[in-house]
């Protein structure tokens, strides 16, 4: 039981890991590229890597912050025109081919030796050298915090049947907010009241269901360090932000002319719309996502070139898959089930598979594997992941 | 310019008759009033010319058909002057203008805005978005379509509200209105039709293009895009359509071009024009009174001459078979 709890508390924390957060950033602006405008942009961490470079490297030239944070988000704005100018107008499958090569392309850029005074070649630059003005920026009290304060410890001495009670009613309100979600797809709300109504009641039930699970596996950290709560805290916020920023992007005339855009760029020039400039735009937006992700993936830790390489772009995608390409809250479900839940294997293979048959470095390839043949099911059997409307995806194109 | 008062007469069907009886009927006539004028515009795909077009202008108001046999280039044509191809002949002298605005050089898109609004044969749809937010995309000036605005929904709201009210007003003429919010992909073809032809409307088009409107649509809603195509020529637009089918043409059109192999090879009303040499041509073969099939072979008579004929043939043959043989012969004999 105690290693099952354990491993669940891993996988928990995972879930809500600054990197996660990140990520989430990321796959927000990937679902702007693909699932929304389709365009097949390969190279997400690519633009990760550039904020993430533009950022510490203007930080440990000595700029302050936010130039540091405008200078990645530049940076990817720069890259978005010179990977679109040549190949938006083309086919969209050039894009991902210029795209993913242009991910590589920075990160040997960085892995450079030539380079090693600013980027710090293959090894990368510490993090303790650009996150000085960020940590001097909390308000926080320099002690450590538990979340949730009010957690199963302070009832009932502990007692392990509340413990599993409250895992049963995060159980059951997750299952209700599913529910409900799905109820309210089926017919649309009548008046703005009743919409703002149903979007309470997901909410709050979300909200209860935070509570619950942070009432069973209370975590706890220092405020102030640079894996605490206050880079969380941030990564969160700004989670929250950039979703609220999505969702009013793409629930406006010009969200609907990228979903236009993905369905038939012809018709859509036919009826007068500069397709090519959209297009860009998108492609800028998507990437300034990507930048604000990688910078929030390398505050805690550090900026090493072969941390955004490939790999990441790909889990970006099972991410934005998991959670439904072009719906809003997609990316941030998607990336946090793919992230506790590689966890949550990797833990129980360690717990549970004897080490002669499967060592703790296999059980992680075997993570990867497992998340593979996942994402390859989801494709399958649920193309349009947890969130996504199925009557959309009925229709073949 | 008095264009209301044109506008007003062109809904009679005599004052239509009279509009284009001065005009001749000859490739690339003037007409009266003229909204669309093509000059010199040449496509080539390798070593074939799709459209070789000298001259060709378009009436303002009236219901225009572009009728040609496959091939002839009449989607090409299309393509070209509303921008969703280059003519080879672009630096060449290749220019046409709509409504007094040069559109050589512009986008597809610019030639939109500029009040000329095409369909395709192909529909496009976008199927995986309602009817109403394909209705919604086809209205030109939405303030809400610029990135910097559309996050600021106080902004654009009046206006959607209102493209909205006028969407609704159009699928209801259309009869598509009780599925607006339904995917677009869920409709049948012939919807699909409505949908795209409602869709251009949106921007208040002076001309709209149709690309073989009543092609795959079957014939109960034929008759009810033609009542549509007729209205809005009534309400003042001027209309550019391609048909294969004749029977259309001659009950909607105003005014028939014929293309064939690339260049315009008539022009004419539509009673007037099918009896035009060049078009029977065009459609039959230049040989088509060239009878492949000979009826007379049925008739006993040339049955058997050709009979004989055809005896004489051989036994001239064999007899030359029979020289040949018997020179060999005479050589054996020697």
């Amino acid at each position: 039981m105690d290693t099952i709890l354990s491993i669940l508390n891993q996988s928990l924390r995972e879930a809500i890991a600054p990197s996660t957060a990140a990520v989430v950033i990321a796959v927000i602006g990937l679902n702007i590229h693909f699932g929304f405008t389709g365009l097949l942009n390969m190279g997400q961490a690519g633009f990760m890597l550039i904020g993430a470079y533009g950022f510490a490297i203007s930080i440990i030239e000595g700029l302050p912050l936010v130039v540091a944070i405008v200078v990645g988000l530049g940076g990817a704005l720069l890259f978005a025109l010179v990977l679109g100018i040549p190949t938006l107008k083309l086919r969209g499958d050039y894009l991902a081919i210029v795209t993913i090569s242009a991910a590589e392309i920075v990160r040997f850029v960085g892995r450079l030796s030539a380079l090693e005074d600013f980027t710090g070649g293959a090894l990368g630059l510490r993090g303790s050298r650009y996150q000085g003005p960020f940590l001097d920026l909390s308000f926080l009290p320099d002690t450590s915090w538990t979340l949730s304060p009010f957690n199963y410890r302070d009832t009932f001495d502990g007692s392990g049947v509340v413990r599993g009670l409250a895992g049963l009613l995060f159980i059951g309100l997750v299952v209700a907010a599913v529910l409900l979600v799905r109820r309210f797809r089926g017919a649309p709300a009548a008046t703005s009241g009743a919409r703002w109504g149903r979007v309470g009641a997901v909410v709050g039930l979300s909200l209860l269901a935070l509570l619950a699970i942070f009432f069973v596996f209370p975590i706890t950290y220092q405020n102030n360090v640079a894996q605490g709560w206050w880079v969380r805290l941030v990564a969160w916020t700004l989670v929250g932000l950039c979703t609220l920023l999505a969702a009013l992007l793409v629930r406006s005339p010009w969200g609907r002319l990228l979903r236009g855009i993905r369905e038939d760029e012809d018709a859509i020039r036919s009826l007068g719309k500069n397709v090519f400039a959209i297009k860009m735009q998108a492609l800028i937006i998507g990437g300034s996502f990507g930048a604000l992700g990688g910078i929030v993936y390398v505050l805690p830790s550090t900026v090493q070139a072969d941390s955004m390489g490939r790999a990441l772009t790909f889990f970006a995608y099972t991410a934005l898959l998991i959670g439904g390409a072009a719906t809003i809250f997609g990316p941030v479900l998607g990336t946090v089930i793919f992230y506790g839940g590689r966890v949550l294997l990797r833990e129980t293979a360690n717990a549970y598979v004897p080490s002669s048959i499967m060592s703790d470095q296999q059980t992680e390839t075997f993570s990867l594997i497992v998340v593979g043949v996942v994402l390859m099911l989801l494709v399958i059997f649920r193309p349009q992941g947890i969130l996504g409307d199925k009557r959309e995806l009925r229709i073949n194109v | 310019m008095s264009e209301a008062p044109v506008q007003s007469d062109l809904r009679d069907p005599e004052a239509r008759r009279a509009l284009m009886s001065g005009v001749g009927a000859e490739p690339g006539s003037a007409k009266p009033d003229s909204i669309l004028t093509v000059d010199n515009i040449v496509r080539q795909f390798g070593g074939i010319t799709a459209v070789d077009v000298d001259h060709l202008e378009v009436q303002r108001g009236v219901i225009t058909a572009l009728i040609g046999p496959n091939g002839a280039g009449k989607t090409t044509f299309f393509n070209l002057i509303t921008g969703f191809d280059r003519p080879t002949s672009a630096r060449t002298g290749a220019n046409w203008s709509f409504d007094g605005k040069r559109l050589d050089k512009t986008s597809a898109s610019s030639v939109a805005r500029a009040g000329m609004v095409r369909t395709f044969q192909l529909t496009k749809a976008l199927n995986r978005m309602t009817v109403m937010d394909n209705m919604m995309l086809g209205a030109s000036g939405q303030r809400g379509e610029s990135l910097s605005v559309s996050m600021l929904r106080p902004l654009w709201r009046t206006q959607e509200r209102e493209i909205e009210t006028k969407a609704e007003e159009l699928l209801a003429r259309f009869k598509l209105l009780e599925k607006k919010d339904d995917y677009a992909g869920s409709l049948s073809g012939g919807q699909r039709k409505l949908l795209e032809m409602a869709r251009a409307l949106m921007s208040d088009p002076k001309m709209i293009m149709l690309d073989e409107p009543m092609a795959g649509v079957n014939p109960a809603l034929t008759q009810s895009l033609l009542g549509h195509i007729q209205s809005l020529r009534d309400e003042g637009m001027t209309v550019l359509f391609v048909e294969h089918d004749m029977h259309v043409v001659r009950h909607i059109s105003d005014w028939v071009v014929v293309m064939a192999e690339g260049r315009i090879v008539a022009e004419g009303k539509a009673d007037e024009v099918m009896s035009n040499p060049a078009v029977v041509d065009a459609y039959l073969g230049a040989h088509h009174d060239t009878d492949l099939g000979d009826d007379a072979l049925l008739q006993e008579e040339t049955l058997e001459e050709k009979i004989q004929e055809y005896e004489a043939e051989a036994l001239a043959e064999e007899r030359s078979h029979d020289h040949g043989g018997s020179a060999s012969h005479e050589g054996e004999q020697k």
